[in-house]
């Protein structure tokens, strides 16, 4: 990402440079102006993170949990914003002990569609309004998605 | 600057009282407070701070460079199902948090991008960016990817054409920020 950015940068600059000092002012500005609630937002998630151990997660999407199994994967996933880096492996490792495919499924699809913590941030762009209904949709959909795949997993 | 206070009004006391919180974690070795900043924190602030000025740079030299009417053209208003293929190619081969999708989105907006696809292109970048399905391939199996993106697809283009309805009934926008 960062190459390909050095990359276009540098045609840019070589094409036309007054043009590229323009567009690199614009995108430094936006990024200064979001940062703020950047920070706040991530200093929020880290505190969360620090309390929902993987152990917790664990716990509540185990083996024999039925439906609240589902409903805690959807509440989980909407609350958290994991990074996928960390979300595969812990997905991976939640598999191991005995957590379904569907319930992982409902966890990663509303991990990555629903972010409750992000909200202040989507709303600045989208105004709250929008970003209430985007999130809840998003959290139904994931786990329409969800209930497809224990479908499509008692075929199979 | 007093302007910049009224605008943050809430992040500002956040930022400051971690800062705080962080100073005295370390200054009388309160381990929670320690793990809290070197494991969580330092974690996406590192992500933010390497990833995020890459991108908007990207979105600055898209900003002065691609004109209006092509993107019209492409992923406007009436540009169909093309036009979704073609917002969900470019969600596809991004990468990073859901965070860094909202800049892109107010520019594709601005650009003259339906609102439909604007959606439609924030679900696809959440769902299945190119270079974190090889990640969820790797721990959970092709089966299950294949499975997931395959029913989602139909979930988020749906969840797309209803926002972009909203959006375009309420007149609603996108605004910088």
């Amino acid at each position: 990402m960062i190459i390909i950015t050095a990359g276009l940068t540098l045609i840019s600059l070589v094409l036309d440079p007054d043009k590229t000092v323009i567009g690199i002012k614009k995108g430094m500005m936006q990024f200064l102006k979001i940062l703020p609630a950047l920070l706040s937002v991530i200093i929020i998630i880290s505190f969360v993170l620090h309390f929902v151990s993987n152990e917790l997660i664990a716990e509540y999407l185990g083996g024999d949990a039925g439906w609240q199994a589902y409903l805690a994967a959807a509440i989980l996933g909407s609350v958290s914003l994991i990074p996928g880096f960390i979300a595969y492996p812990l997905a991976g490792i939640l598999l191991k002990t005995g957590v379904s495919y569907a319930v992982l499924a409902v966890f990663i699809t509303t991990l990555m569609m629903v972010g409750i913590l992000t909200i202040p941030i989507e709303a600045k762009y989208f105004g709250i309004k929008v970003t209430l209904i985007r999130n809840g949709l998003s959290f139904i959909g994931a786990i329409i998605v969800g209930a497809a795949m224990v479908f499509v997993y008692t075929l199979l | 600057m007093k302007d910049w206070f009224k605008k943050n009004k809430y992040d500002v006391p956040v930022i400051m009282a971690f800062a705080i919180f962080v100073a005295g974690s370390f200054y009388f070795h309160f381990n929670p407070g320690i793990e809290i900043f070197k494991d969580q924190f330092w974690m996406f602030f590192k992500e933010m701070i390497f990833l995020l000025p890459a991108m908007f740079i990207l979105i600055g030299l898209f900003d002065v460079w691609i004109p209006r009417e092509r993107v019209q053209k492409h992923i406007g208003e009436s540009s169909g199902i093309k036009g979704i293929l073609l917002v969900m190619l470019l969600a596809f081969i991004q990468v990073g948090p859901l965070y860094a999708a909202f800049p892109v989105a107010y520019l594709l907006w601005k650009k003259g991008c339906s609102a439909t696809n604007v959606f439609i292109y924030l679900s696809a970048f959440t769902t299945a960016k190119i270079p974190m399905l090889t990640f969820e391939i790797g721990f959970l199996g092709l089966k299950f990817s294949l499975l997931r993106v395959l029913l989602t697809i139909p979930v988020f283009v749906l969840i797309g054409i209803i926002m972009g309805r909203y959006f375009n009934r309420n007149n609603c926008k996108i605004k910088k920020v």
